[in-house]
């Protein structure tokens, strides 16, 4: 099973995520923002980072770039995506994702271990964990307050495509604490904080990330 | 040369920290007249000779794909002197 792992200038996290692929099981497959093809990849991560600077809004100039176009041809078709962060402002920014992602309430840059719970494990990036679990990973985010308008919460909500939620006080200003969402298919989601910096104790403050991946390779063997 | 300038804000219903800061220092700077402030951005685009209808066109459709997220921001598109 291959993941992919991409890369746009700016992004920062790609290693970490091609190490967590590999923690999880599945090969991790490189691609670079200019590709056109996805190397025959199952299934593709959007890392964090800060792609092309963030120039315009997080995300809206990388949802342009050639490697783009094909992930969201391919995502409406069913191809399992993760955006991580920036990856998630990326899929918000190509429409894959509904709402959009803002600065945070407090305008402070936010890097530190965050509680959530895990509220849907029907997606393909979920399945490993249960429903309700709580995990600590890492939040680091400039940009990470979750915003949409009332019809596409309520949607969202009533849907149960809110993957994550933050546990405790709201970090950034989400609305309804939201921290990762999934499309009605399943197949896409995007999460704030960062599962891939906490697939092992030496470097995270837990390995409760590596449901993320663990679970796509679930998703995959089926 | 004349100007394309396309106003791009946040809807009123989304926050605006950035807005909310501007307001909160200037109180402490003695301006007492700001009831509350929305930050935005401004895009100024060239063109060649005169704006033409066609340009302008082009310009909306750039606006609203590129310029501004219609998720959580409005624009303007307007030709200046």
């Amino acid at each position: 099973m291959k993941v992919g792992v991409v890369t746009f200038p700016g992004t920062l996290d790609d290693r970490d995520a091609t190490r967590a692929v590999i923690a999880g099981g599945a090969q991790a497959v490189g691609l670079w923002h200019g590709d056109v093809d996805l190397k025959g990849v199952d299934a593709v991560i959007l890392p964090g980072g800060f792609s092309y600077g963030d120039y315009l809004r997080c995300g809206a100039i990388a949802r342009f770039a050639p490697v783009m176009e094909v992930i969201i041809q391919q995502g409406k078709r069913g191809l399992p995506v993760l955006g991580i962060c920036n990856g998630f402002q990326v899929l918000c920014e190509s429409h894959l994702l509904p709402g959009a992602l803002t600065r945070n309430a407090d305008l402070h840059f936010l890097c530190r271990d965050q509680k959530i719970s895990i509220e849907n494990i029907e997606t393909s990036w979920t399945s490993s964990f249960t429903r309700g679990e709580e995990i600590v990973i890492p939040l680091k985010n400039g940009e990470g307050s979750f915003q949409c308008d009332d019809a596409t919460l309520q949607a969202l909500e009533s849907e149960g495509r809110v993957i994550a939620r933050y546990v405790g006080e709201n970090p950034n200003g989400s609305r309804n604490l939201i921290a990762g969402i999934t499309n009605t298919r399943g197949n896409i989601v995007g999460l704030m904080p960062h599962p891939e910096h906490a697939i092992d104790p030496l470097t995270g403050p837990s390995a409760q990330g590596l449901g993320f991946f663990t679970s796509i390779l679930n998703a995959l063997v089926k | 040369m004349a100007k394309i300038v396309v106003d791009v804000m946040l809807k009123s219903e989304i926050l605006d920290p950035q807005g909310s800061a501007v307001a909160a220092a200037l109180p402490r700077l003695g301006f007492s007249f700001a009831k509350s402030v929305r930050q935005g951005k401004r895009f100024e685009i060239e063109v060649e000779g005169e704006v033409t209808p066609a340009q302008l066109a082009e310009a909306e459709k750039a606006a609203e794909l590129l310029l501004s997220n219609p998720v959580i921001e409005n624009f303007v598109v307007r030709v200046e002197k």
